[in-house]
Order: C-alpha cells, then structure tokens, then sequence
C-alpha cells in the first residue's frame, strides 16, 4: 500500500531525525579571529555554536598557538579582566555566539602573527559530542564579526557586560 | 528583692566611634559617588568647574615606543585620548585601538588637532620595540609609552587606573585594568571619557563636537 509505505517512509525520518538530535552534532558556524598587531604574543578567536541537543564546550586547541583556552572578558566597574573559564553551556537549540566584549577563544604564545585572509584549524572539544575541527578565518585587527564586520557595538549576547 | 543586672534586655551598644566611623565611612562612599558621577556625566565642551579636570590627569615620565622620553608636557597643544592596557590582551585593547584610530578617520583636517597615547600597564612585556610593532597596525597616530614599574605605576595614579596582575595557572599573567579612554584637551585638562563600548561613530561625532 503506498499510503502505508509514505507513512512508513515519514516514521523512518522522523527516526532518523531524533537519532541525529540524540547523537547532537554542535553547529559551529562563523569561527573567525583578530589578525593581531605587530608581533603580539596572544590573540582571540570567536566562534558561534549551537547544540540541537545541548551540550558543553570544554577545551580548545589549535596548532596556530602554544596555548588555547576559553576566556571571560567583562568589564567590573569600568575595569577589563579576562578569566579562564572551564567550558561554556550549550543550552539545546539556543546560539551561543563567542565575540569581542564576551567569551573568546583565547590564543597564547601564537607560532607566527595571525594575518588577514589566512586561517588555521582549531579543534572544539564538546562534553557530549567529541572533539571537532573547524577552520578558523582571520579578520582584520580590530574586526568586530566574521566576514569583514567593521568595528561594532561591542557586548556579547551570551555574556552580559557589568557596568 | 535586688534587682537583676539586667532587668530588660538592651541592644548592645556601638562605642561612639565606631558610630562615628560608620558615618564618615558613608560620606566618603557618597562623595566618591558624586565625583564619579560628574567624571562620567558628558562634559560637553567645558571643563571650567568640573572638580575633575585637575583631578585627572597629572605629572608622569616614560618613553614612547621609539625609546624617546615623554611626559605629561608633551601632551599639550592637541587633544589626546588616553587609554591604559597592554599587548597581551586581545579583546579590548585592539579594539578600543581600533575604534580610535578609526574615529580619527573620520576627523578630516582636524585629525592633526587630535592624538591617540596608548600606557602600557604591562612594562615587563611591553618594550618599546613591542610597543612599536603593535601600534603601527592600527594606522592612527598613536604614542605608544612604557618604562619602569614605578614610572607606570606614576602614569596610572595620575589618572586614577586602576591596574593589576592576575596570574594564570600556568605561570603566565594576565592584566586586570581600567579601561576608560580619557579626553584630555589641549591644555592637558580632562575632559570626558570613552569607554570601550562606544562605537568609532559615536566617538567621531563627540569628537567633531569638542573640536567645534
């Protein structure tokens, strides 16, 4: 019957589509980072993220630098202090987006200056999903986003600056 | 029937000077608050009556990024936007640099009215030489300064930054500091502030207005 077989044909699907939101590959779109000044030692990288089924970005590596970490900037009465931190919440079906003024992906001792138009891979590791590689875009210095954003309101969404 | 010590139960007391320290403590806090209060309120093009313009800004000694001295004198005769980080911090330093520079831009002639000077908080790393490089990729005209810990330290307390190492668990350090961009006029008086979240446009169009 093929009204049986459509149905069947809808149940798969929709299987198949639960079993890739249970397995819950992270979207990660839009990884891009500062060229940096001169020779300057550090640099950052930004990255947006999105967890069908949520998850938690804990470690980050990259061979561009001797050191990668996640980062807090936030400003405490009008002082700037950046943190480690141990991973970012992925919470399911919610956009988490690392950019200047929030999270970021913090690049220290860098094997050679980041220029613009280059790029290199950085590896997320995900608490739930695994460890993957994406390929990192250099801005501009001073960019504020991906894909040649000029300089912006800064503030991150997922990271509410204190004032 | 002798009566009890203590027939009723009293509050404990404070000793008068601890009531009295309590009081002088709470107009300190209030009086910092109104002068914080005027230090951010937009200043327009004034300065004349602000307790402020005398209070920011001050006498320091340090040597740009080509190794040459510069002091507090060598401010004067255009405005400069003053701003303390250092090179190792990739998030708000290069962009209030950036936006700066990118402010100026927009400047025309008067750019030339206009500098950008860059303290460095961080002299154990940042030498003129790495100062030099750094600030010649964001294309404004910006004196890049450092020198000892004490002539730092000098510079920071002249502007009130606030400024401190926070070191990271594997031996590095990071910087925590004020990040406050400081409008000081051609006679060296402050004037108002930026902070790293104004746009260039923003900063442009503030700029246009003070230079008139």
């Amino acid at each position: 019957m093929p009204s049986k077989l459509l149905a069947l044909g809808a149940g798969l699907t929709l299987l198949s589509a639960a079993a890739l939101a249970q397995g819950g590959a992270v979207e990660v779109t839009n990884a891009w980072a500062r060229a940096t000044p001169g020779n300057a030692q550090a640099g950052a990288a930004y990255v947006t993220l999105q967890a069908p089924a949520g998850d938690r970005l804990t470690g980050v590596s990259t061979p561009a630098a001797q050191k990668a970490e996640i980062h807090s900037m936030t400003m405490d009465g009008g002082v700037m202090k950046m943190r480690q931190v141990e991973g970012v919440d992925l919470p399911a079906g919610t956009v988490v987006t690392l950019k200047p003024g929030g999270y970021h992906i913090m690049l220290m001792g860098l094997t050679q200056p980041l220029q613009p138009g280059q790029s290199f891979p950085l590896t997320l590791d995900f608490a739930k999903s695994g460890p993957r590689e994406v390929n990192v875009t250099v801005e501009k210095v001073g960019a504020m986003g991906p894909g040649g954003q000029g300089s912006g309101e800064m503030g991150g969404a997922s990271m509410p600056m204190h004032h | 029937m002798a009566r009890s010590p203590n027939p009723t139960p009293t509050k404990p007391r404070l000793p008068p000077f601890v009531l009295l320290a309590t009081v002088f403590a709470g107009l300190l806090v209030l009086a910092a608050g109104l002068l914080i209060g005027l230090a951010f309120r937009d200043q327009g093009k004034g300065v004349a009556g602000n307790p402020l313009s005398a209070a920011i800004g001050g006498k320091f000694s340090l040597v740009d990024q080509n190794g040459k001295p510069f002091t507090d004198a060598d401010l004067k005769g255009k405005w400069q936007l003053v701003f303390f980080g250092y090179t190792h911090c990739p998030d708000v330093c290069p962009t209030a640099l950036n936006d700066l520079s990118l402010a100026l831009d927009q400047l025309g002639a008067k750019q030339k009215d206009v500098g950008i000077v860059f303290i460095s908080v961080d002299p154990e790393r940042d030498t003129p030489t790495v100062l030099k490089s750094y600030v010649e990729s964001f294309g404004g005209p910006i004196e890049a300064l450092t020198g000892s810990s004490d002539q730092v330290a000098e510079a920071a307390k002249a502007y009130r930054v606030y400024f401190a190492k926070h070191p990271r668990a594997d031996g590095g350090y990071d910087m925590d500091h004020s990040a406050l961009i400081y409008i000081m006029d051609p006679k060296g008086r402050f004037t108002g502030t930026f902070t790293p979240d104004d746009t260039s446009d923003k900063m442009a169009t503030r700029l246009k207005k003070l230079l008139g």
